[in-house]
């Protein structure tokens, strides 16, 4: 018995310290990025790829939202932070450099005879202020909103942009993906939603916002106002493999990688996203 | 120490870290979702009904509410079937046929939950779109499919229950003249009512607990339910849907709504137990 509960300790010893050794590998060598969790899975992939390009260099991505990843280049538990939203005041200190764009579009059905909606329509509809086509000219029928689970970056950026201090209605289907408000959306005749540009397919409609249409053109004119940066921010100049990391991601080889995903970039001469792709 | 003894305490301590995982479970959620309930007043937290964690609204009335219609819905649609099920089983089928059907009423318990979602998502919610209106993600298909996934559960704790009775109380019946019918509804199912009861709590155990579906087909808006086509929201489906972003009192908020989730399930398992015995006794 004695014996038993002796191998037992040493068991958990070395438990512990395996897993003491797994929390060291992530300061140890190699960059950190951390921040906002929509830009975490591009930079995941983009970090991929550039591990793949240099064996040697470790990149180490890590999610928590926008606002603890620039905590972390602050107190210096992370070279890079990721950000998908500007900078506050109180934030100005520290230098941010937009890696791509993302816009997202609100959806509809196919057969929604409505095409073109003012901020101010959209921020009506999904405050639950409207709750009919009819009040916007369509069919006499009950608006299905959905919308993201709290949380989610989607749902943030569609809140600061169009939403302002207006709240998302209670009685709003909740989906938790981009493609899960894709699918109902599509399904739903009276269903209305927001997602990321690059998911847009042929299988729901983006409308038009003030008469623009969500375009990669109209985007990087600036006319299409529904898009957010994607950040990278440091504290100071970025040196080293930060900087050869930011480099490589705005590259063009970068830069097609992300446009690939689906998000917009302003290099006129990187290809313009494939719509409907995934 | 004989080779008895140290068997005897080898399963002692595996039946100890079995509960003890239980205990670490539990003492967790606690840890982290008391301290949340303790900030927003147990009250408002229950009662409230206004979920908007990133503006520090954090009520649960709505879920609590959803869960409740969801499991009485489950039930309307899985007693009646599930109770007639057992009876035909239990009295009324040929023994091989019963043999024969019995496993695959096993089989339902079997599917796993996200195919019994996926079909309510492709075959019911339009379904219920486009002849009742609404979304069709709604309380009555989530409904629907959990009184399917029930079944299992109802069907063979209510049959053991019916086969469990003397032999003596349905002959006594059928010596008195009672039809065969008679003697089910007036001798049987009365006699085996403990077992019935219980196999129903451990059903609605079952549906409160279901997430997976229920996140695919009752659309989770977060909202007070007004009919039976509104979309709701369950406590579960709340941890399930928002758990991946969370951070913060919103992460201790999908705790607390944990805790609660705790409580009911322990009432409802405590009250199985006190059937079951009662109807041993």
């Amino acid at each position: 018995m004695e014996k038993g509960r002796d191998s037992r300790i040493r068991w958990n010893l070395l438990f512990l310290v395996l897993l003491a050794f797994s929390g060291c590998q992530r300061t140890q060598g190699g960059l950190s990025v951390v921040g906002s969790t929509s830009v975490e899975p591009f930079a995941e992939a983009l970090a991929e790829e550039f591990m793949h390009q240099h064996p040697r260099e470790k990149i180490f991505v890590q999610g928590g939202g926008s606002s603890a990843g620039i905590q972390a280049v602050r107190t210096g538990a992370a070279e890079v932070g990721m950000s998908s939203r500007n900078l506050m005041k109180g934030e100005s200190d520290l230098i941010s450099i937009p890696i791509i764009y993302d816009a997202i579009a609100v959806i509809v059905h196919r057969e929604n005879p409505l095409g073109d909606l003012t901020l101010d329509q959209i921020r009506k509809i999904f405050s639950g202020e409207f709750t009919r086509w009819s009040e916007m000219g369509g069919k006499d029928k009950i608006i299905t909103l959905v919308t993201r689970e709290e949380g989610s970056g989607t749902r943030e950026a569609f809140q600061t942009l169009i939403m302002g201090e207006k709240e998302i209605s209670l009685g709003a289907l909740v989906q938790d993906s981009n493609g899960a408000i894709r699918q109902v959306v599509s399904d739903d005749r009276n269903a209305i939603g927001y997602i990321s540009l690059g998911l847009v397919n042929e299988r729901v409609k983006a409308v038009k916002i003030e008469g623009i249409e969500p375009s990669v053109e109209n985007i990087r004119e600036h006319r299409y106002k529904i898009v957010r940066p994607f950040l990278f921010v440091f504290t100071s100049e970025p040196r080293g493999m930060a900087k050869e990391f930011l480099d490589y991601i705005l590259s063009p080889a970068g830069q097609n990688l992300l446009v690939h995903e689906g998000l917009v970039s302003m290099r006129t001469e990187i290809d313009r996203p494939q719509v409907g792709k995934r | 120490m004989t080779r008895e003894r140290f068997l005897e305490r080898g399963f002692l301590l595996i039946a100890l870290s079995s509960i003890s995982i239980l205990g670490l479970i539990a003492f967790f959620i606690f840890v982290e979702g008391v301290p949340l309930m303790w900030k927003t007043g147990l009250e408002s937290f229950l009662l409230g009904d206004r979920w908007y964690p990133s503006k520090g609204s954090f009520g649960i009335f709505p879920m609590i509410v959803g869960s409740f219609w969801v499991t009485v819905g489950a039930l309307i649609v899985g007693l009646p079937l599930g109770v007639a099920c057992a009876v035909y089983l239990s009295e009324l089928t040929h023994p091989t046929l019963a043999m024969v059907l019995r496993p695959m009423i096993q089989l339902l318990a079997a599917i796993p939950s996200v195919i019994y979602g996926f079909w309510g998502l492709i075959v019911l919610v339009p379904l219920i779109r486009e002849s009742l209106g609404g979304p069709g993600l709604s309380i009555l298909a989530g409904s629907l499919v959990l009184g399917i996934m029930i079944l299992p559960t109802i069907i063979s704790i209510s049959e053991d229950s019916l086969r469990a009775l003397p032999r003596t109380y349905k002959e006594g019946a059928l010596s008195l003249g009672a039809t065969h019918w008679q003697t089910i509804w007036r001798v049987l199912l009365p006699a085996a009512r403990s077992g019935i009861v219980a196999s129903i709590i451990l059903g609605m155990g079952r549906a409160i607990g279901e997430t997976m579906a229920m996140i695919m087909i009752l659309g989770n808006a977060a909202q007070m339910p007004h009919s039976i086509l509104n979309s709701a929201r369950t406590l579960t489906t709340n941890i399930g849907i928002e758990m991946g972003y969370a951070t913060g009192d919103h992460r201790q908020a999908l705790f607390a709504t944990g805790v609660v989730l705790f409580f009911i399930i322990m009432g409802l398992n405590s009250l199985a137990l006190i059937f079951s015995r009662k109807g041993r006794a």
